[in-house]
This record gives C-alpha cells, sequence and structure tokens, in this order.
C-alpha cells in the first residue's frame, strides 16, 4: 500500500515546515509579530507530528520515497533567513510553498482514509488540514501587508 | 468621602422638565416586578429635602467621586451639579458660558466652559446631559482650563537649524513640510508619507487628515494612538458584530442586576460613570459587582461589598479565567439555545475551545481559586440583566482581542444584549478615539466600511470624486508600531505626529526617540506644547487647543457632542483643522474633474461633508446637525429619519451587521491574527447573526524568570492623564500625583527589604527606571508603574537618561488582530537603591492606596461646589423618574 509513502511525506515536511517556521521567525525577530506568529505555526505542525506517531506505526512509513516513487522535488525547508524588507517577503513565500506541499500531503491523506474507514487517521487529517490552512492563511495576510512597501520604496 | 445611606425621603417630585418635544412612546417593560412596588421603592430613593442646595465647597482631590445620591434600580439617575472655577471667581463674575464636553477621557461629559476676560476659567457639568447629568470628576474639574494659559504653550512654528529648534512663522515652516513631501511624492510615491495621530482632535478634523491621506496621498499609513488605547474594542466589536459600535448604554447602569468589570478600574478612569455605579451599588437595591483585575481597586472592594467576586488573575492569563467562566455557562445550561440559534454562529466550535477549561485548570493557570471563579460564572448565569465593561486591563493584555470577544461571547450565549441593563460597553480611553475610527484617520475607511469591499471603496471614491485605486485598499491598514517600524528602516520618510507624544506613551521608549531623532525620517509635530516627541522633531506646528476651536466628538457611548470655541487660542496657533487644510492648499489636492479635493473652511461644512459620509452605514449621523447639537444634552448615534433623537442602545433587535456586504471586516483567527476571505465570509452565510468566536490560551511572550523573576505591569492614576500635557498643568492635580512610583505587594516588598518610600531600580531586559515604591496591593509577583511621567517638566531632562518612564522597559509586541502594543505583560526584576525621605508620591484615594498606616492622605485641591439640582428629563432614557412616572420626558 502506498499510503506509507504519503504518511511518509506528511511526517518529513511537517517536520521540515516546524524547522523552518522557527528559522525564519528567529531571523525576523525585529517584526516581533513574525517572530511569535512563526513559534506559534511551529507548534501546530509539532502537533500534527505527533499525532501522525500511531497511524506511522500502524501502516508504517517509507522514508524519502519508495523506489517507484522518489522524490523529485526536493523540500529541504529554510535553513538561514534573507535580510531586509523584501527578503522577509521571499522568506514568507518559501513558507507558504512548504505549506501548500503540506496541505496537499494531507488532502491525499484524508482521501485516503475515507477509502480505507480509518476514523482515527481522518480525523487527524481533517484536523490538521484546518491548522495548515490557518498557517497559510497567516502567511498569505502578512505577506500581502509586506508586499507594497517592500516592492515600492524599501531602501 | 460621603458615602451613607440616601438622606430621609419624602415622597413628591417635581415632574421632570421637558427636553424635547417628542410623542408618548411606548414604556419598556422592566422585569416582571409589578411596577407600583417598582414607583414605591423609587419614591423611597428621592432626596428632594436636598434638591437645591449646595452641598458644599469640596476638595475633589481628597473626595474623588463626591457626594452620592442613592436610587432604586430602573430609576433615573439624580442630577448633580459639579463645577471648578479658578482664582475664587464667583458664578456672577463669568461673563459667559460656552457649551462643550470634556476630553480628559472617554466619558464625554457635558459641560459649560466658564470665560472671563477672553480666558478659560472653569468648568460647570451640565445637569441636562445624558452622559453626566451634571457632574464632574477631578480631571475634568480641575484640569480642563489652566493648561490653555500656561506660559509654555507653542505659540509659534519651529523649525530645525543647525540641530536647534527656532522659531519662524507658518509659510516657513508650513513651505518646509510641502518641500519635503512633494519631493517624496515625486521619487517614490505615497507609501513615503505617514501620520500618527490622536484621540484628542475633533470629528472634522479627522475626517479633513482622512480625506487628505486616503484620497489626497493615497497612503495606508495613517493610524492614531487610539491604537495604545482603543484598538482592541474596534476590533473585537468587528470580529463579534461584524462593524464597530457600542452595543450597551450608560443608562443600562440603571437597570442592570449584575455589574462585571473586566480589567476596567473605572473608579479612576472614568470617574462619573463610576460615580453612576455607586449611587447604585450604594442603594438598597444594588447590583452584584464582579471585579477582574491583578489589583485590588476601588471597584474590587465594591465586589466584595456587594457580595460579588474580586478575581485577580495572573498577568497575562486573561483569555484563559475567560474561557472558564464560558465553560460553566455551557457545563450548567446557562446558555439560551433557542437565542443562541436564531441569531449566533460558531456556538459549537466554541464549546469545543472552551472544554478542556475546567475550574481547576483555570484556578492553576491564573492563580485564582476555583470557587470564585465558579461563584462568577454563576452570577454571570443567573442574574436577570448584566451589564459588561472592558478596559485597558484587557486591551493591553496579552491576548487581547480574543479575551474582549470572549466578553462578548457570554453576552450573546444568554441573550444579554440590547436591551435594558443587559449590555457590553467595550470603553475607550480617549475622549475622540472613537471619532479617530469613525472618520477614518486611523487604519479604518470612513463610516466603517470594508476595506476589502469594492463597494465600499467605491461609495468613498464617488463622493471624494476619485480614482477608487487612490483609496488605499490593496494592503491592510499600517498599524501604528509598523509605521514606526517603516520609518525607522526611513522607507516612512516623512511622518507627521498630531497631538500625540509617542516618545513617552509608546513601548520601548529608546528605541521610539531613536527612530523620530534620526536622520532617516523627516519629523513633524503638531500640539499645544513642546513635548518629549515636539523636542526631537524637524518641523513644530503650534496648534490649538479644545475650547480654541469648534467642533464635534463622540464619546466611548456613541454620544455626540458640540464643543464650542470659547477664546482665542494664544499667539499664531492653529486648530487642527486650519493646519490641515492650510497643508491641503499647498499640496493642491485636486479630485477627478480637478476641482479641489478639501473644499471647505469651516468645521460646520466639514461635519456637514462627514455627515454624508456616514449614510446608510451603522454609524450614520445623517439625522445630526450643529444646530441639533446646540440642544440640552449630547445625541447618541445613528441618529436618523427613524431615530430623530439618536439611538439609546444597539442590536435590540438582535440583528447585527455582519452581513458579508455590509460588514465593516470578515473577520480574523484571533489566534494568528490570518484574515478570513470574503468567500469565506460569504459562505458562513452570517447574515445578522452575531460571531461566536474563541481561542485558546497561550503563555505571554514574556514570563518571569530566574533573571526577571517579576511580572511588569503598567496603568494610570485617577489624577493624570496619558502623559500630562493638560493635567500636569493643573496645580491641584500635579500636586496629587506630582511624581512616578511602582507598586509592590506587601509580601514582595518584605522579600526585597522595600519600605514605603524606598528607592527602587526596576529592570527589564530593554531598560530600567528608579523611582520611589508604594507598599501596596498589586497581586504578589507583580509589579505596577503609572505610564504617565515622561520628562517635559524635569529640570535635569536628559532623554536618554531617563530614570522615570514606565515604557522603558515594555516590549514590542502587539495583539495579533487589533495591533494593540501589550502593555502590560513583561517580565521585570526590582532592587532596592536607597532609603527614601517619605512615602511615594503615589495618591491614596484609589487603587494605589498604601497597604500601611502613617500615609498622609492625599488631599488639597482648590474648592469646587457640588449642588443637587432637580432632575430633568433625559430623552430615550428607559428608567422611570423618581415618582414613578416615565423618565425620557
Ligand atoms: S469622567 Fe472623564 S469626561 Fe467626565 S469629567 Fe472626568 S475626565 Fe472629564
Amino acid at each position: 500500500m502506498h499510503l506509507a509513502t504519503y504518511v511518509g511525506l506528511a511526517h518529513r515536511s511537517e517536520r521540515t515546515l516546524a524547522e523552518s517556521l522557527r528559522v525564519v521567525g528567529e531571523g525576523h525577530a525585529r517584526h516581533p509579530d513574525v517572530l511569535f506568529t512563526c513559534r506559534t505555526l511551529a507548534g501546530f505542525s509539532d502537533d500534527h507530528v505527533r499525532q501522525l506517531e500511531p497511524v506511522a506505526r500502524r501502516y508504517g512509513e517509507q522514508h524519502g520515497g519508495d523506489v517507484e516513487e522518489p522524490d523529485r522535488l526536493h523540500a529541504a525547508g529554510l535553513a538561514e533567513v534573507r535580510s531586509g524588507p523584501v527578503g522577509l517577503l521571499r522568506d514568507l513565500q518559501d513558507l507558504h510553498v512548504l505549506g501548500t506541499l503540506v496541505l496537499t500531503t494531507w488532502t491525499v491523506i484524508n482521501q485516503a482514509a475515507q477509502g480505507l474507514r480509518d476514523h482515527e487517521l481522518l480525523s487527524i487529517a481533517r484536523s490538521a488540514s484546518g491548522q495548515t490552512s490557518r498557517q497559510l492563511s497567516w502567511l498569505n495576510t502578512r505577506m500581502k501587508a509586506a508586499a507594497p512597501q517592500a516592492l515600492i520604496v524599501a531602501p | 468621602m460621603s458615602r451613607g445611606p440616601p438622606a430621609p425621603a419624602r415622597a413628591s417630585a417635581a415632574r421632570p422638565t421637558s427636553m424635547t418635544n417628542r410623542p408618548p412612546r411606548t414604556r419598556i417593560r422592566l422585569g416582571t416586578e409589578p411596577r407600583s412596588s417598582r414607583a414605591r421603592r423609587a419614591r423611597l430613593d428621592l432626596r428632594t429635602a436636598l434638591v437645591g442646595s449646595t452641598v458644599g465647597h469640596m476638595d475633589r482631590i481628597a473626595d474623588v467621586w463626591g457626594p452620592r445620591t442613592p436610587h432604586g434600580k430602573g430609576t433615573v439617575w439624580p442630577a448633580r451639579v459639579d463645577e471648578y472655577l479658578a482664582d475664587g471667581l464667583s458664578e456672577d463674575e463669568v461673563d459667559r458660558w460656552v457649551p462643550s464636553a470634556c476630553v480628559l477621557c472617554s466619558n464625554g461629559c457635558g459641560c459649560d466652559i466658564a470665560v472671563k476676560d477672553g480666558r478659560m476659567v472653569g468648568v460647570r457639568g451640565r445637569a441636562t446631559d445624558v452622559v453626566n447629568h451634571g457632574r464632574l470628576g477631578p480631571k475634568g474639574l480641575y484640569g480642563s482650563t489652566p493648561w490653555a494659559s500656561s506660559p509654555d504653550r507653542l505659540t509659534r512654528p519651529l523649525v530645525r537649524e543647525a540641530g536647534q529648534l527656532v522659531e519662524t512663522d507658518w509659510d516657513t515652516a508650513m513651505g518646509r513640510v510641502v518641500e519635503v513631501s512633494r519631493r517624496l511624492l515625486a521619487e517614490k510615491g505615497p507609501l513615503t508619507h505617514g501620520f500618527y495621530s490622536t484621540g484628542q482632535l475633533f470629528a472634522e478634523e479627522y475626517y479633513v487628515l482622512g480625506v487628505i491621506g486616503k484620497a489626497g496621498l493615497g497612503t495606508p499609513h495613517m493610524d492614531g494612538n487610539t491604537r495604545l488605547c482603543t484598538a482592541t474594542s474596534a476590533a473585537a466589536f468587528k470580529e463579534s458584530f461584524g462593524a464597530d459600535g457600542q452595543p450597551g448604554s450608560y443608562t443600562d447602569v440603571e437597570h442592570c442586576d449584575a455589574l462585571f468589570l473586566y480589567g476596567h478600574n473605572m473608579a479612576e478612569t472614568q470617574t462619573v460613570l463610576w460615580m453612576r455605579v455607586l449611587d447604585r451599588t450604594r442603594s438598597p437595591d444594588p447590583p452584584v459587582v464582579v471585579c477582574v483585575d491583578p489589583r485590588r481597586t476601588p471597584v474590587a472592594v465594591e465586589a466584595e461589598r456587594t457580595g460579588g467576586v474580586h478575581l485577580a488573575p495572573r498577568v497575562g492569563t486573561n483569555l484563559a479565567l475567560m474561557n472558564g467562566l464560558t465553560r460553566e455557562l455551557f457545563a450548567n445550561g446557562w446558555v439560551d439555545e433557542r437565542w443562541v440559534r436564531d441569531h449566533t454562529l460558531g456556538v459549537e466550535e466554541l464549546r469545543g475551545i472552551v472544554e478542556p477549561y475546567t475550574p481547576e485548570v483555570v484556578a492553576r493557570t491564573c492563580g485564582v481559586d476555583a470557587d470564585d471563579l465558579r461563584r462568577a460564572a454563576r452570577i454571570f448565569g443567573e442574574s436577570r440583566d448584566v451589564l459588561s465593561t472592558v478596559l485597558q486591563g484587557f486591551y493591553q493584555s496579552h491576548q487581547a482581542t480574543a479575551s474582549a470577544v470572549a466578553v462578548h461571547n457570554l453576552h450573546l450565549l444568554r441573550g444579554l444584549i440590547g436591551r435594558p441593563g443587559s449590555g457590553v460597553l467595550q470603553m475607550n480611553g480617549q475622549p475622540t478615539a472613537q471619532n479617530n475610527r469613525e472618520c477614518g484617520a486611523d487604519g479604518d475607511l470612513p463610516g466603517f466600511r470594508n476595506w476589502e469591499n469594492p463597494r465600499h471603496v467605491g461609495e468613498l471614491a464617488e463622493l471624494w470624486n476619485v480614482d477608487p485605486l487612490t483609496i488605499p485598499h490593496w494592503a491592510p491598514p499600517t498599524h501604528a508600531m509598523q509605521i514606526f517600524g517603516y520609518a525607522e528602516e526611513g522607507s516612512i520618510g516623512l511622518l507627521w505626529v498630531v497631538g500625540t507624544n509617542p516618545a513617552v506613551s509608546m513601548p520601548e521608549s529608546a528605541r521610539i526617540r531613536r527612530i523620530l531623532g534620526g536622520d532617516q525620517c523627516f519629523v513633524v509635530v503638531q500640539d499645544l506644547f513642546l513635548t518629549e516627541t515636539a523636542r526631537l522633531a524637524d518641523v513644530v506646528l503650534p496648534a490649538a487647543g479644545w475650547g480654541e476651536k469648534t467642533g464635534t466628538f463622540t464619546n466611548t457611548n456613541r454620544v455626540v457632542h458640540l464643543s464650542e470655541k470659547a477664546v482665542e487660542p494664544p499667539g499664531e496657533a492653529r486648530s487642527d483643522l486650519e493646519i490641515f487644510l492650510m497643508y491641503a492648499d499647498a499640496m493642491d489636492f485636486r479630485d477627478r474633474d480637478g476641482a479641489p479635493l478639501v473644499p471647505w473652511r469651516e468645521p460646520e461644512e466639514v461635519f456637514d461633508a462627514w455627515r454624508e459620509a456616514s449614510r446608510g452605514r451603522p454609524v450614520d449621523y445623517t439625522g445630526l446637525t450643529y444646530a441639533r447639537l446646540r440642544g440640552p444634552t449630547g445625541i447618541p448615534w445613528p441618529v436618523t429619519e427613524h431615530a430623530p433623537d439618536g439611538t439609546d442602545r444597539l442590536y435590540h433587535d438582535g440583528v447585527f451587521p455582519t452581513r458579508t456586504d455590509e460588514c465593516e471586516t470578515y473577520g480574523h483567527d484571533l489566534l494568528t491574527g490570518a484574515v478570513v476571505t470574503e468567500q469565506e465570509h460569504r459562505a458562513m452565510r452570517p447574515d445578522g447573526r452575531a460571531f461566536l468566536k474563541g481561542a485558546h490560551h497561550t503563555p505571554p511572550h514574556e514570563e518571569p524568570g530566574p533573571e526577571y523573576p517579576m511580572l511588569y505591569t503598567t496603568g494610570r492614576t485617577v489624577y493624570q492623564f496619558h502623559t500630562r500635557t493638560k493635567t500636569g498643568r493643573s496645580p491641584s492635580l500635579r500636586a496629587a500625583a506630582p511624581d512616578a512610583w511602582v507598586e509592590l505587594s506587601e509580601v514582595d516588598a518584605a522579600r526585597l527589604g522595600v519600605s514605603e518610600g524606598d528607592v527602587v531600580r526596576v529592570e527589564s531586559p530593554r531598560g530600567a527606571i528608579e523611582v520611589r515604591a508604594r507598599v501596596g496591593r498589586v497581586r504578589p509577583g507583580t509589579v505596577f508603574a503609572p505610564f504617565h511621567y515622561g520628562s517635559w517638566d524635569l529640570d535635569d531632562a536628559d532623554p536618554e537618561h531617563q530614570h522615570r518612564q514606565a515604557n522603558e522597559l515594555t516590549m514590542t509586541v502587539w495583539d495579533p488582530v487589533s495591533k494593540q502594543p501589550y502593555f502590560k505583560t513583561a517580565a521585570c526584576r526590582v532592587v532596592r537603591v536607597r532609603g527614601g525621605d517619605g512615602p511615594a508620591p503615589a495618591p491614596t484615594t484609589a487603587a494605589s492606596a498604601p497597604v500601611g498606616g502613617g500615609v498622609p492622605g492625599t488631599s488639597g485641591g482648590a474648592p469646587t461646589t457640588t449642588r443637587l439640582t432637580d432632575t430633568p428629563g433625559y430623552p430615550d432614557d428607559p428608567a422611570v423618574d423618581a415618582a414613578g412616572g416615565t423618565g425620557g420626558r
């Protein structure tokens, strides 16, 4: 069963997202809202990783893609931040890309869980999708706020 | 203080005099009690014997709230007229009385300004005004007029030459502003301009500023210091009800069975409203008071006196406490399921969110007693009518918007909104903060329009005849803290500060001084005095103040007053309106057809234009004119064809402005501030239902640790307002609270070896202050500091070496939704520096009272008079008059 591939992908990409959120938050700490919100949002992803553990035990977990479907897109996450207003914008955008990967992963898992009538997995996938959407909404909101100043007038 | 029982009563009363000629209207039924017994009880409270007598010359520093006029539930609050005249003047020596309302807090008490020889010499409360029924508090009495004739008023414009501010004429000063403004516009466009205004101007001035910024320049960088005081109130309304607008009314005080005050030390912040409360709590049938505050304030004392509860949660845990109260409503079946189904959205999500907050969990998180929490919830759950009020203890604390919204949730779950006695008062801090929110000089669009709704933006574009794209709606409005962030990096190159003193009032003062004083941004300051902020400016413009110009303003209770010009401003000072018009003329802003964008000259013309802008919106002024406002009382909006006398309270029908096409916002995620999109909003079909929104409690951003083991919180005192620009120039107020202090609890003081009056150093990771300590009534583990004290009145003022400014210690961090800075959550440590030479300069009369004896009581205010007069009828007052007839006639 290929579900294990996706359970693995969810696990990895949530962990990457959490780490990247922390990196961006700390790196742009002079924007306190970015610092504190990124921390909160990283906590969401930590929770998902924790919730996935019993599921991963049941289905097994495929790391790094299986033989037939190797990972082609490497979402390695952000190890360091850019500087300045445009840098912040780009970093938020990268987080958004990562978040989208997480969200679509949950969408796929959600479909499989329904097919399997796996209530536990279904409820995890549902709540995780909801939380990931909140992460994406915030990133979107913050980018919209930062964009005009960063693109038009920033030094 | 005269707090005795009501004087012996005799049943009889002059019929209330009619204030307006209105057709008879249906009486609102008050409870189930038979009318006759209500009337009888009402009669018992009469103090007819005292009516007309001068209670006497009073020191209103010593007696903050004046004599009581207790009265029964559901009866009209009796009138009492307070007056102060300077220099021992008597009433018949006064040349003129000019109608206005007080601007020293958000209460907006109606008053007349006494004028003698072209000078403002005192004030008298207006007995006929719905807000105060004639009363004034110490700030209003002593602080309203002396500043105006203070010798250090700014009387000429100043410009910076070779590092020094030097006097100049208006053409030169405004010329410099315009030159920079034009250059920046040409180089990089309107996003280079930022405006940081105030809660002290008049509606007309905000509206003009809004038009200049939003249609002339087209910058989203406009905010007010209202961000520091009332942003959460507005944000909470928008989240719950779809738009800004105070639901309740002060008349609810007369009808409630329980009164909840959340982080609201009303006794000191709105003294006259507190008199209104005391006149009920000191009557034979008082409401039960519940107080949520980490200090033992006069409100907390009153809670204990009335058999209520004082909950003193640990700083930073308000939301956990609110979630606990909400859970109790669900757990005990105190929810009006049917009303909730018909009038709200989101009850199941809310139930889920609050489920983990059992009384025991809350007790551990907040440091309150679980049974106290249960008792408070029971009072809320079982009282017939509940009034809740909220202020800075919630707004400037961790998770501000979510906590304020939680107050709405409690009311919505029981359907306690929109009827006399049941309502919410999310208070404002400043007198005209409401107008900044309404008229669009802050982040909001005029008339509570939604910047994400193209139709709303289109209405304004049509009204102003400009391209809709000029009006900045392509990004969320920039909040104050972000404006200063842009000024710091230099992408805002012109920052115009109007009537506010961020060098003292904003968090992390050292940073703010750097931003204002640096070369990266040209700073214009428009004010009455050379404030700490003005000293750092490149151009300083001298402004006329209250009583020196005409305009309208709206108090926290939606009551609009006209404040007439009483005297000429000093020297070359000009009204803020004239200054804005001068700038608009010089910049030559034009509409789409080449006509002047800002064509108005007189305040009344601007008012009429603003009235048009409000048409059809929740904040509808269309029934108001200057002529109407020259009547005996202020009038609460909306005032329309259908409600010509105004509207005492909103939402009597349980229908809220949440329709997607009508609302002021589509809402936010309360935890993160992420916006809800239009599609998401539409999909929920709110259609007039209110939102029940919740969030989980999260730990505050800075918690005490080994290095900084205590919690630091800031606040105010009854005798001062903001950075004391006005109150610090009143001899009576100044003497009552002359210098800064901090408050420590008895246990902490003992542990630190600190006695009353010792000098202590309080440090946070950002800065330190050295002031005298009051061993007082704060929660153990907490340090309280008043934020009023900057350096303008210190001889050795070196702004880089502040020793008493509370905001040296606070953090730059804000609420995710309202963007209000958190002034009340930081960690600190305290060390004793040396012994003192007497008690701390903290007042003894209210929350700052010492625990120990031996501290002389605060007193020594100049004499004022207080008179009990016949109580007139008040339009739209749902109370019965003292004789058992209807009020409001
Ligand atoms: S309560 Fe406020 S508005 Fe009324 S007199 Fe006092 S300071 Fe002025």
